[in-house]
């Protein structure tokens, strides 16, 4: 149910995005979803790829640091209202969002929202108990294929 | 026997003898060493007699080791001002090496060798490595640069004195220093802590596990280095970190060596008086007590040092060591006045800074201090390296190692510093002496 992420430690200067995202490319390692958080002096940047276990050895090799956590996709209403329906559930069961972000592509009138929670398992038990749709990393491969 | 026998590397090594002397011998030894290198200078050194005549002394007034403190101070300014062979002693003909600091900060100072300091440079060098346990049979990767700096041939010359194995690499390349570690099987390896640092991270990937090869000890020295990153050191390659000691001034490297006790540095006090005093009044302390190293060498020919201040700072050992050695210990030197800076009026060490660092979890030593001044203030900017361990997923976790870090830092120094976290190998990594300050202060 849970998908891996990679979130890599940047330093905040011109020029220190490209080398990561580089490095993939020439790996022919296609970067899904990515999400970059930032203060002054440095940046944290996160992203799902489908490889993940190549994408963290060439990364790694190329001297970055890179941390896999697991992250919950789950689909949300593409209509007004729709996160919040979601929220509604988090808060309820009183779970915490770390931080969550979009995927691009949608999947016919739903979004897909990557969600990291202090507690993935809690929070996917509760989403489920709701009928809302947790999307595994098999699943969520196959829909971006097509 | 077998209480103070309890590890290999404090086996009682032949070559060790002098390091066991008596005291009330010593004392006598030192004493009449101490008169003849008074006379010699005296003698041979125009700027020793100057100043010597200017207290109005000659060597026949220096009759007991108290006596030593009726006579003058040697600085490091005394050999650039004598640039190049002002201070030696020996005619050229009985001189047989040079050598020479990089002169960073000017011209460089020069040190000289009759064959007979190379004969006693190589032994005390014997004893360093019979102290970290190192004996025939072992196979020491030199990695000390070889050429004007002391380090790479006096260690060379030691290791070959006590017939081991040398494998003469000198400094850098560290791909072939892990390859020939790995292919010849050295068992001990002389270098500045921080280059090993690079090498115990460089080494997992090429694939090598510092921890299976037969590498048992490190002689590391040239540079200070604290307690802490001996820890670090030594479970990462399995083996021994021991420090050594030297100054170019006084003879190289093998003035002072730890024993298997890694509890202070035995002086080789037959060759090297040491005194400790108060760099502000420059009166000797008494033992134990802090203060700067002052050594006088006690058998050097061609360029013998009177009272030589050091700006090391150190204290020397009350309390017998249990190895046995009677020589005296001085505490590791984690600091040199040279390598103070001053930040808004405060005293700072870089290893205070080192220190305060490695106390907290998973932190690499990898950092450099960053002096700058904006026209009113001055600012210190520690840079430290992100390791993997340190690395959490959320800007909350980055930021609160970022205030860990800079909280213990202050509790150290009581200055509040700007704590940047940098990528790894971001920092510059040295083969040589690290480079820990970085100061853009406008002078």
């Amino acid at each position: 149910m849970k998908i891996h992420q990679l979130s890599m430690f940047l330093e905040n200067k011109p020029g220190r995005l490209s080398e990561p995202c580089r490095v993939l490319a020439e790996a022919g390692i296609n970067i899904l979803t990515l999400s970059v958080a930032d203060t002054q002096q440095f940046g944290i940047l996160r992203l799902i790829v489908r490889d993940w276990e190549k994408a963290k050895e060439v990364l790694e090799a190329s001297g970055c640091v890179v941390n896999v956590t697991e992250v919950v996709a789950t689909e949300v209403e593409d209509r007004p209202g729709g996160l919040t329906a979601i929220l509604d559930i988090i808060e309820s069961a009183g779970l915490n969002i770390e931080y969550m972000y979009a995927f691009t592509f949608r999947s016919e009138d739903k979004a897909v929202i990557v969600f990291r929670f202090d507690n993935p398992d809690l929070a996917i038990a509760a989403l489920q108990a709701k009928s809302i749709n947790i999307i595994g990393g098999v699943e969520l491969y196959e829909r971006v294929k097509q | 026997m077998s209480e103070f026998w309890h590890d290999a590397g404090c086996a009682f090594h032949p070559v060790s003898g002098p390091d066991y002397l008596p005291v009330t011998q010593l004392r006598q030894l030192q004493l009449h060493r101490f008169q003849a290198v008074v006379k010699r200078s005296y003698d041979n050194v125009p700027l020793f007699r100057q100043r010597m005549e200017e207290r109005g002394i000659t060597p026949a007034d220096f009759r007991t080791l108290e006596d030593t403190r009726l006579l003058p101070f040697t600085v490091k300014i005394d050999l650039r001002d004598t640039y190049p062979f002002g201070l030696f002693a020996s005619p050229m003909s009985e001189i047989v090496r040079l050598h020479a600091s990089s002169g960073t900060t000017g011209k460089p100072i020069v040190v000289a060798y009759t064959q007979e300091d190379l004969r006693v440079w190589a032994s005390v060098m014997v004893r360093c490595f019979a102290a970290c346990g190192l004996d025939r049979g072992d196979i020491i990767q030199n990695a000390y640069g070889y050429g004007l700096f002391t380090g790479g041939l006096g260690a060379h010359y030691g290791a070959e004195a006590l017939g081991a194995t040398v494998i003469p690499i000198s400094g850098g390349n560290t791909d072939r220093q892990i390859m020939l570690m790995k292919d010849f099987g050295a068992t001990a390896i002389c270098c500045t802590p921080s280059y090993f640092l690079r090498i115990v991270e460089r080494a997992p990937e090429l694939g090598v596990d510092l921890r299976k090869l037969p590498l048992k000890a490190g002689v590391f020295g040239a540079e200070p280095w604290t307690e802490e990153m001996r820890k670090r050191i030594e479970p990462e390659a399995n083996i021994k970190a021991y420090d050594i000691y030297g100054l170019s001034e006084i003879i190289g490297p093998g003035v002072a060596n730890e024993c298997c006790e890694q509890h202070g540095l035995h002086i080789f006090e037959d060759h090297f008086y040491p005194e400790i005093i108060d760099p502000k009044t420059l009166e000797p302390v008494p033992d134990g007590t802090e203060g700067e190293l002052v050594l006088t060498t006690l058998s050097k020919q061609a360029m013998p040092m009177i009272r030589y201040r050091t700006r090391d700072i150190t204290a020397l050992f009350t309390e017998a060591c249990p190895c046995g050695r009677t020589v005296r210990r001085m505490r590791r030197i984690s600091r040199r006045s040279d390598d103070m800076f001053i930040i808004r009026g405060v005293n700072v060490y870089p290893s205070q800074i080192e220190e305060a660092l490695l106390a907290v979890e998973g932190t690499a030593p990898h950092y450099q201090i960053v002096l700058t001044n904006d026209g009113t203030m001055d600012d210190v900017e520690v840079h430290v390296e992100v390791t993997p361990e340190v690395f959490g997923d959320t800007i909350s976790v980055m930021e609160n190692l970022q205030k860990k870090l800079s909280a213990s830092i202050e509790r150290i120094i009581n200055i509040r510093v700007k704590l940047r976290l940098v990528e790894p190998n971001s920092i510059q990594r040295s083969e040589g002496k690290a480079k820990r300050v970085l100061d853009m202060r406008k002078k």
